[in-house]
């Protein structure tokens, strides 16, 4: 469960007592690499052990090496709490990154304000950031700018009327409700909302429904995992005409393998550069760091690159960042630098944070694509 | 009308993969009466393996062969190694030792295969089948071949082999069985190779459609399970109509009703059912003879 990276380092910690900490910096995480959210936490962990090493590689940050100490809570509340804690307290660590669901990152996000100890978190909903509290800040944009995005191009085609098919796992029905709060605003009606559960074989009764009600212009499936694929499929099968549109959930390679590129022709989803990476511009400001972190996931790990573990190669860049920054590795100094960030380019945007603003990210961040020939095409 | 339709083909799609699943419980459960909850792993394995040849270079039938016979020689070492130890445990601690046994499955299976989501082409394409304006997959039509065929076999193996009563009368009672002269060892590893590799041919003809990846075990073990109370533990025949029952009323509520209240109305009807004939629809009577 526990992974220190920098063994060299702590045997000089062992060696020279208490005096050596200021010879390495101490950081924490908490992800769910293992149970429910598995499929958040994994590339978030491998992503975080791999930029360590690479940053130790090159001489750590202002001459001091990072030591990680990484703990897997299974997408559990309570174990999250339990680690944050014992990050805190036994570790010592001066930040923590974490928490892959909304869940565990509340449970993290109580103690390290109680400590006042810097934590990014790689969780969705806006109440971790909203209202803002001194020192929680998070990098995923919201399921509610994903709504946003998808509802922004639906205007621009004359879109006004949908059906929606969601997923009821923690993702979907999330989504599904910050679709339905924001969706007024642009003008569009919800007329079919119809769900399924994540482990369904077949939606083709769901679909048959919407397609069946008068009036639907486009249909919006919220949802991660293979739901959406099968989804996909099954819209295919229908033979329904209509645009179809997916969410960030399932913004990876893997989604075109599984749904098959004949039937995900066609479908749209918001995503950040990380799925473009071979078609961003060269004056692009995403670019290097997109291209980099690209490269070296899929060389180490052999599995395609996803918009979740950009969020944790995101969090890693804003603290490093700040570290650098601050010149300091005092928790006040590094929430201070955190808050100071503006103009970093990550893969998932570009972030500017304020005083008010935890995230850092606006709309921009996301681009509107569609999956053509069995290839993500960007949406102008 | 179509709209019915094809309600009924949904429903008859996920009732196929539901009624696989609760065929596998039928044998296992008819010779020792344990009601093996690591069925779901055994599906998953036949798909997951299955995925794992094929993307090895291997053709699919072959791939799906191997798939089945390891799966099957993993149901036997599961009896072996698990079940047999604890022979003479009531049938409530093997319940759970195969329970434990479905987490240790998964688990290596996380270890081994990783936590991506699999699939392997549909046998006969993906061109859906046009009937009366609703559409339905080859792959379902293999799905439902599937399970007929597999009841089929169950039905003549229990009813007109030697070695299949000998299966219902080592579950009846065991000491007796033996003093007849059935070896009632053999027989219960034949049940856990019969019932791994019916698992294992479910998640190979469900696999291009529901598609895979180390965790879908539990929910394919709840669905089946299931299906096989609401026909009656045991009988093949109450495990093929449980399954079709159980996947058309859930397509039907999803359809008519609400997608919200599909999984509720179908385990409100299990409850009902069970209420009225505790036995399900067609489950043999437990009749005590002293």
């Amino acid at each position: 469960m526990q992974k220190t990276l920098t063994t060299t380092a702590l045997a000089t910690l062992l060696a020279l007592g208490a005096t050596a900490a200021s010879a390495e910096i101490r950081i924490g995480a908490s992800v769910s690499a293992t149970g429910p959210a598995a499929f958040l936490g994994d590339p978030e962990a491998k992503t975080l052990e791999m930029l360590v090493e690479q940053i130790n590689e090159k001489g750590g940050i202002n001459g001091e090496e990072i030591a990680l100490t990484l703990y897997d809570d299974g997408g559990d509340p309570n174990k999250a709490r339990t680690f944050a804690t014992r990050l805190i307290e036994d570790d010592e660590v001066v930040a923590i990154i974490g928490g892959s669901t909304t869940g565990t990152s509340m449970s993290i996000l109580s103690v390290a304000e109680d400590n006042e100890i810097p934590f990014i978190s790689l969780a969705g909903a806006i109440e971790i950031i909203d209202p803002v509290k001194p020192f929680t800040f998070k990098t995923p944009h919201t399921d509610r700018m994903a709504c946003q995005k998808i509802f922004e191009d639906m205007q621009k085609q004359g879109i006004t009327k949908i059906g929606m098919i969601s997923g009821t796992d923690g993702f979907g029905a999330s989504m599904q409700a910050q679709c339905k709060e924001v969706v007024g605003e642009y003008g569009i009606e919800v007329l079919a909302d119809e769900t399924y559960n994540p482990t369904d074989a077949d939606m083709t009764t769901q679909l048959t429904k919407i397609r069946n009600t008068d009036g639907v212009q486009a249909v919006l499936n919220p949802g991660f995992g293979q739901g959406p694929s099968i989804v996909t499929r099954n819209y295919r099968q229908l033979a329904i005409d209509l645009p179809l549109y997916q969410s960030h959930g399932v913004a990876s390679d893997g989604f075109i393998e599984l749904a098959g590129a004949e039937a995900a022709e066609g479908v749209r989803l918001p995503g950040t550069a990380l799925l473009i990476a071979d078609q961003l511009g060269a004056d692009d400001p995403q670019k290097p760091v997109v291209d980099a972190y690209k490269t070296a996931f899929e060389e180490k790990t052999g599995t395609s690159v996803g918009t979740f573990g950009g969020y944790a190669h995101d969090a890693f860049l804003i603290l490093t960042d700040a570290i650098t920054r601050a010149g300091s590795a005092e928790p006040q100094a590094i929430r201070d630098a955190i808050e100071a960030t503006s103009g970093l380019a990550g893969t998932t945007g570009i972030y500017n944070m304020s005083a008010e603003d935890h995230l850092g990210l606006d709309l921009s961040a996301f681009r509107m694509l569609e999956i053509k020939g069995g290839e993500w095409t960007v949406v102008e | 009308m179509a709209e019915l339709l094809q309600f009924l083909f949904s429903g008859v799609t996920v009732g196929a993969v539901y009624a696989l699943v609760a065929l596998g419980f039928t044998i296992i459960y008819n010779a020792s009466d344990v009601v093996n909850f690591a069925q779901g792993e055994f599906v998953m394995l036949g798909g997951m393996l299955t995925f794992v040849c094929h993307a090895a270079g291997l053709p699919l039938p072959l791939a799906a062969l191997i798939a089945i016979a390891a799966t099957s020689a993993i149901g036997v070492a599961m009896n072996k190694l698990a079940i047999e130890p604890a022979r003479g445990a009531p049938v409530v601690s093997l319940i759970i030792i195969t329970i434990g046994a479905s987490i240790f499955i998964r688990g290596a299976a996380q270890l081994l295969f990783g936590k991506q989501i699999h699939s392997f082409p549909a046998f006969s394409g993906d061109t859906p089948l046009r009937i009366g304006g609703a559409t339905i997959l080859p792959q379902s039509l293999w799905v439902i071949g599937g399970a007929v065929v597999v009841f089929v076999g169950l039905w003549l193996f229990f009813t007109r082999t030697l070695t299949g009563r000998a299966v219902l009368a080592t579950s009846n009672n065991r000491l007796a069985a033996q003093l007849v002269g059935i070896n009632t060892g053999f027989v219960m590893t034949l049940s856990f190779a019969l019932s791994a590799g019916i698992g294992a041919l479910a998640g190979v003809l469900a696999t291009p459609i529901t598609l895979t990846s180390y965790d879908v075990g539990l929910a394919f073990a709840l669905k089946g399970f299931a299906a096989a109370m609401l026909g009656g533990m045991g009988n093949p025949k109450g495990a093929l109509a449980g399954g079709f029952l159980l996947g058309l009323i859930e397509a039907l509520t999803a359809g008519y009703l609400s997608s919200q209240y599909k999984d509720a109305a179908a385990f409100v009807v299990i409850l009902l059912v069970l209420f009225f004939m505790p036995q399900g629809l067609f489950g043999r009577k437990s009749t005590e003879r002293v």
